[in-house]
Order: C-alpha cells, then structure tokens, then sequence
C-alpha cells in the first residue's frame, strides 16, 4: 500500500490534487483572516501595552511562519538529499521566497511595534539579530541557488545550506530565555501553558490558523507553478533538439 | 476607530502586511497564467512531453 507520500511523488498526480484542494484552501484562509481581524480589533487593548498590543495579530502569526516554514525548508531538503522525492526540491524551492516574506513582515511589524513599546526601533540583541539572520539565510538560499546554473547541483547544494541553517530555529526559540533581550519571552507556546488573557489569545489564535491556511495556499500554488515552469524548460528543449533532428536530417 | 497615540504604528503594521501579501498573491496569480500560456503555446506548436 502506497503512503501518502509516495501518492504524491507524481508530480501530475500532485497537480491533480493540488487543483482541487487549493480552492477550498483558500476559500478558508479568506474567511478565517478577516474573522480574526474582527475579533483582534474588538478585543479589549492591552492592560500594559494598550492598544499597540493590535500589532500582536500580525507579527506573532508572522514570526511563527518564518520559523516553521523554515522547518518546512529543512525537512523538503532532507527529502531531496536523502529520498530524492521528486517533490522535494519544488516544495523547498517554493516555500523559500514565501518564507523570507514572512520573516521580513515579522522584522519589520516587530519594529513597529518596538518604537512605541521600548522606545527604539531596533536593538541587537539576541532575538532581533538572530531573526534578521534568519532572513539573510533565507535571501542566501535564493542567492546560492540562482547562481549555478545546473539545476540538479543547485538544489543539492541549496538543500546542504537549508540543513546547515536549521540550528537558526533553537537559537530564535531559546534568544529570549537566554539571551539579552528587550523581547518579551515565550507566552503562548511555553512549558505551563499560556500566559496571555483568553480575550487576546483567541483572536491571537484565529489569526494564527488563518495566516497558516493562507501560507499553505501560497505554496501549493508556488509548487504548481515551479512544476509548470519545470515543464515548460523541458518542453523547450525537446523543441530546440527536435529542431536540430530535422535540421540534421535535412543536411543528410 | 481611535487606537489611541500610537494608532499610525498599528496602521503602518497592517499597511505594510497588506502590501507585501498581496505583492505576493499578485506574483503568484500572473507567474502562473504566464506559464500556463507558454505551455499552451508549446502545445499549440505540437510540442509534447514524452509521458504525454
């Protein structure tokens, strides 16, 4: 019996899929966002932050995104060099560039709502530095991988690097405990359960799931199109060398 | 809405996520319809795959 996975080692059984259940997906995400907005801008503010703390419901989702779908990166990588699933590489690729996004969103909402909360913008400390890491890593995997032209060594030495890199996400993680720090620590996912009151944690959590739902459409629609445009360069050239086959056999 | 003094923070946070997402949504949107164009016009030449 096959496992889920090996269904979807077929890239046109993937598109198949993927063509019905994007749709759904996505339907989902835009529900769920909007709703979480509703209940993040009628929560009660903040009883130390005020109303600043409404920040919270985009940078939280954002920086939990950065991370996990780094994961994601290491994880599809790990496929690539160790199963060479035929999905691998177009999951890792796709998600790369979704994943930047989403640690710049969190650097740059964070920093929002740092200056009217600490007073400053930016510190280097250790949260704040090790994030922007992150997004350098991030911009380091599309870097590499656009830069060697043969594909095959593209995506192994890509996959390398994203292995490399996933000891950014303990780092990240464990910044607030250990680090110097003007982040506040951990209050939601933590040994002890939650700390933040259940009038902000529910929209927090709403937001969350819809930010997810959203990202997981984003890459089911990145993979489709990588897939697509893995098609259309073979296609490309089965036309060059189809043209030099009747261009020979002219000759001849 | 009064979010209070800080209310241009709070608008440029979610100004700034709109911005991005949708740049995203719209790259992914044309990114596709383009390929799925050139495929059709590979198609059209009588270019196949060869599972196809």
């Amino acid at each position: 019996m096959q496992t889920l996975t090996q269904r979807l080692a077929n890239p046109t059984r993937f598109m198949e899929l993927s063509a019905r259940i994007l749709p759904w997906i996505t339907a989902a995400a835009a529900v769920v966002i909007p709703y979480g907005l509703y209940l993040g801008f009628t929560a009660p503010p903040d009883s130390l932050q005020g109303e600043t703390a409404r920040i919270m419901y985009i940078h939280v989702p954002s920086a939990w995104l950065a991370m996990s779908v780094y994961a994601l990166v290491a994880v599809s990588s790990f496929g690539l060099l160790v199963f060479r699933h035929p999905l691998a590489d177009v999951s890792a690729k796709a998600a790369v560039p979704l994943g930047a996004a989403f640690t710049f969103l969190a650097l740059v909402t964070g920093s929002l709502w740092g200056r009217p909360t600490w007073g400053t913008y930016w510190v280097w400390d250790a949260r704040l530095t090790s994030v922007l890491i992150l997004f350098f890593l991030y911009l380091g995997l599309m870097a590499l991988r656009s830069s060697i032209e043969d594909e095959s060594l593209a995506a192994k030495l890509t996959a390398i690097l994203a292995l490399v890199g996933i000891v950014m996400l303990p780092i990240i993680k464990f910044s607030v405990e250990f680090g110097n720090t003007l982040h506040q620590p951990a209050s939601v996912i933590r040994a002890g359960g939650p700390t933040i009151d259940n009038a902000l944690l529910v929209p927090l959590l709403v937001m969350a799931i819809g930010f997810t739902l959203m990202f997981v459409a984003m890459h089911l629609k990145a993979m489709r199109n990588e897939i697509l445009r893995r098609r259309v360069k073979s296609l490309q050239l089965a036309e060059v060398a189809r043209a030099q086959a009747t261009q020979l056999a002219a000759a001849e | 809405m009064d979010l209070g003094p800080h209310a241009s923070f709070i608008w440029s946070a979610y100004a700034v996520v709109t911005v991005v997402i949708g740049a995203i949504i719209a790259w992914l949107v044309v990114d596709g319809r383009q390929l799925e164009r050139r495929l059709a016009d590979l198609a059209a030449r009588g270019v196949k795959r060869r599972s196809a």
